[in-house]
């Protein structure tokens, strides 16, 4: 069941396409001395003094969220990089130690905000964990149908928006939306709301699927292959996309792994790490799929290996559609109100799409965690970027920026 | 799978002489305990449950802090005391005094292995002025932006880390939000709505523009 | 493999565009789109926007099925709801007397629609509303919610969620009678013993 699947490539490699090279050996930023000018930065004050700083601040199109990037520029050349953020900064943690377990769930959709429904699985998984409590099969075929569904529809924003900022003005962009409004349709009927879901509970789902779901869940599967099939057409043998991604932003496997790179840009790098697999949590032990992986460690790997996951995902969906149990939606035991689980502490984590999405949890036996933390991919996944943009010009920051697949929303929490 | 602790510890204190760890149960059932390893050893500690071929922990997943307050633990023990002439086990609780005191967790797992994790904690001395722990980011680069989120919303200072400032709240921000004493400001920026309460709050700041 | 033409990738992108461009005039699949507000999207059975209160016939203080036991002022995460109990008793629907909220009042701006106090009810009093049409010409009108602009009857519930309001309404039956039936019994007993 472990197959890996190497990242194609669609076309032979142009010869001279970006230079790729070597980065530097998987190493730490240079760090800051007293009085440096911008924070961390000692470039400015060392002598250099033809480098430009600009601020890619936090209102700008291509920057997925508030985020602003403090880049040191020599001509056009990327020489340093800070990210800074901390605008969408909510403190959802200290919330989530004054409110109850099952309060936290809404602000949980509110995390990664494009993929609610794996939020809520990974917080439900995790106090499932603590609590000791099992869903029932059914739930768990749901919990797979919606993340997946989730995952496709993840994926193919992230193609769209990729594409926007490479110059794409819109429409692979629009074309991923369309499939996308039938996912979201599909889970506005099952949950009522079509981002802000809340509708994982611990020991199962809220409410069963009404009557017609399945059927109109097999139609959007259905059409999505074709839709993946225009989007490669439309895509993968593009000049332009292939000269700007292709050698563009590589991240060496080594500084991946130490850096706690997860998700498919990892996978992109060629480390096969991919939590469904490893952790088997859920059911998806039951289900064959196969984990791309790249060997560039570039845009284009990452941009190929979401196309190349949402294809899996189709396979594992029509299993789970095909396949799912009729019986209870919850575990008998749990209780909505008045929830206190035992004193210890536990740490869940699921494969959501940017990454792996951890909770960790400490309960001291009241209503409310003692500490409740998430563990945010997208936040972990931008330690790299500064390696990855070094020597490239500023064109190629806004691409490997879209390729590492923030939200803002996670990554400030 | 996770990793059996009481196998790690002595492999571990055979590596790193001087290191002295301990294991801090976990109250829940199928709870994986943790080790807590002491600040002048971390850093050789860390090295080695990286390095080690049978753990090969290269993959820290989530760095996070806790703040314990200082607290009164209730502790049960056992007294033999003479009772009507009979000598006889009575329990007795003690109340002990348990300073406060920051902690750093770590989540380690293995990509190579793909076995974990393993929960690695550093213990600052207390919540006051020994805040600072050694970092783990020369081992483990994924540290780097969470040691520096725990520097800032927990005040843990970092001794060896790369560039330690804060990264969610803005510069020039004083307190640490997420200790369990922080008091937040009500001088806050932000819309007063038609709720009672919250409109009071607002006209006491802004005294010119009430009457909304 | 020989080497693709200079710009072959780009006329495959470009036959793809054009083929969805024509196409969204011909097949309704490709165009995704609806003149808004002329035609409209008709929501799903189970979208949700802001609560309401639901009130049983006609009278809506006297219908209300509320009772002010405050458990959605306690579960909603983000503390929305203010509730003040009223010492005022009315009869419920099987007749028993019940408390009933003097103040209901729901803070719009805060509320994240995340329908736990939907769940938590054990009245079926709280239902969610769908209307997201809400502008109004001042900056502050629409945002306080209180008692009467929240209250709505049964039929306007079984308008919004015909198969919620049916299972609802099946049960808010079948426990009527079977008090109604229990209090026939208990008469029976009573007649047959004295």
């Amino acid at each position: 069941m472990n197959e890996v699947l190497q990242g194609r490539d669609a076309s032979p490699r142009r010869p001279g396409c970006g230079s790729g090279g070597r980065l530097g050996e998987a190493s730490l930023p240079a760090p800051a001395p007293e009085g440096a000018g911008a924070p961390g930065f000692a470039l400015t004050r060392n002598g250099h003094g033809s480098l430009l700083e600009l601020s890619i601040g936090p209102q700008h199109p291509s920057t997925h969220g508030v985020f602003r990037m403090d880049v040191a520029l020599d001509g056009e050349r990327v020489v340093g990089l800070k990210p800074v953020f901390g605008y969408l900064h909510r403190n959802h943690e200290k919330i989530g130690e004054n409110t109850t377990y099952l309060g936290s769930m809404p602000y949980t959709d509110r995390l990664d905000y494009f993929c609610s429904l794996t939020n809520n699985w990974a917080y439900a998984l995790t106090v499932e964990k603590l609590a000791g409590l099992q869903p029932p099969p059914r739930a768990e075929y749901i919990r797979i149908i919606t993340a997946e569904l989730t995952r496709l529809q993840n994926h193919a924003s992230l193609v769209g928006f990729l594409l926007q900022d490479m110059g794409a003005m819109g429409t692979p962009l629009m074309y991923a939306f369309r499939e996308r409004e039938k996912v979201l349709d599909l889970f506005e009927s099952l949950t009522g709301a079509r981002m802000m879901c809340n509708y994982m509970r611990f020991g199962g789902c809220r409410c069963d699927l009404p009557p017609g779901w399945l059927e109109q869940a097999k139609e959007v599967v259905d059409g999505f292959p074709r839709f993946l099939d225009e989007l490669e057409a439309l895509l993968s043998e593009n000049e332009i996309l292939l000269s700007r991604t292709q050698g563009v932003g590589v991240l060496p496997r080594e500084l991946a792994v130490s850096a706690g790179i997860t998700g498919p840009m990892l996978r992109a790098s060629g480390v096969n790490y991919d939590i469904r697999k490893v952790d088997q949590y859920g059911i998806y032990d039951r289900f064959a799929f196969r984990v791309p992986m790249g060997d560039h460690g570039d845009v284009y790997d990452r941009y190929m290996i979401r196309v190349l996951e949402m294809r899996e995902s189709l396979k594992i969906l029509e299993a789970a559609l095909r396949d799912i149990p009729e019986g209870p939606i919850v575990d008998p035991k749990a209780k909505l109100r008045g929830f206190r689980p035992k004193a210890g502490e536990v740490y869940g984590r699921i494969e959501a799409p940017k990454g792996e999405l951890g909770f960790y949890l400490i309960s001291d036996g009241s209503p409310q965690p003692y500490r409740y933390r998430v563990r945010p991919p997208s936040f972990i996944n931008l330690t790299v970027l500064e390696d990855m943009c070094r020597g490239r010009h500023v064109a190629d920051v806004v691409i490997i920026l879209g390729s590492v697949d923030i939200v803002m929303g996670e990554v400030d929490r | 799978m996770a990793l059996k602790l009481d196998e790690l510890k002595p492999r571990v204190e055979a590596a790193v002489p001087g290191a002295a760890l301990q294991i801090v149960p976990n109250p829940i059932p199928g709870g994986q305990p943790s080790l807590l390893v002491d600040n002048a050893h971390a850093l050789e500690v860390a090295r080695f449950l990286r390095d080690d071929p049978a753990l090969r922990l290269d993959y820290a997943s989530n760095v996070t802090g806790v703040d314990w307050l200082d607290t009164v633990l209730q502790e049960k023990h056992k007294v033999k005391q003479v009772v009507e002439g009979v000598e006889r086990e009575i329990e007795e609780t003690t109340e002990v005094k348990r300073p406060g005191y920051l902690e750093v967790v770590y989540h380690l797992y293995s990509m190579e292995l793909k076995h974990g994790p393993l929960v690695l904690r550093l213990r600052t001395g207390n919540r006051t002025d020994q805040v600072s722990v050694p970092s783990l980011t020369p081992v483990w680069r994924g540290a780097e932006f969470q040691e520096r989120e725990v520097y800032d919303l927990y005040g843990v200072v970092f001794d060896g880390h790369p560039d330690l400032r804060r990264i969610l709240m803005w510069e020039g921000f004083k307190d640490y939000p997420m200790r369990k004493d922080y008091v937040e400001p009500d001088d806050y920026e932000y819309e007063p709505t038609p709720h009672d309460e919250v409109m009071e709050k607002a006209k006491g700041h802004y005294p010119a523009q009430h009457g909304v | 493999m020989s080497a693709p033409l200079l710009g072959q990738g780009i006329i495959k992108g470009l036959v793809e565009t054009a083929r969805n461009f024509v196409g969204s005039y011909v097949e309704k699949d490709r165009l995704t789109t609806v003149q808004y507000p002329e035609e409209r999207v008709p929501q799903k059975e189970a979208a949700r926007n802001f609560p309401f209160l639901v009130y049983d016939g006609e009278d809506w203080e006297k219908g209300l099925r509320c009772v002010a036991c405050c458990i959605c002022e306690k579960e909603c995460p983000p503390q929305c709801i203010y509730i003040v109990k009223d010492t005022a008793r009315k009869p419920d629907y099987l007749g028993k007397l019940q408390f009933q909220p003097k103040v209901f009042d729901i803070d719009t701006s805060v509320c994240m629609s995340c329908q736990i106090c939907v769940e938590v009810c054990p009245f079926d009093a709280i239902k969610m509303d769908v209307e997201y049409e809400l502008s109004t010409g001042n900056r502050f009108d629409g945002l306080l919610q209180r008692k009467a602009q929240l209250a709505k009857p049964n039929q306007y519930f079984h308008k919004i969620h015909p198969a919620e309001a049916a299972e609802v309404d099946g049960r808010l039956d079948a426990e009527k009678a079977k008090a109604e039936a229990k209090a026939k019994a208990a008469a029976a007993a009573k007649a047959a013993a004295g």
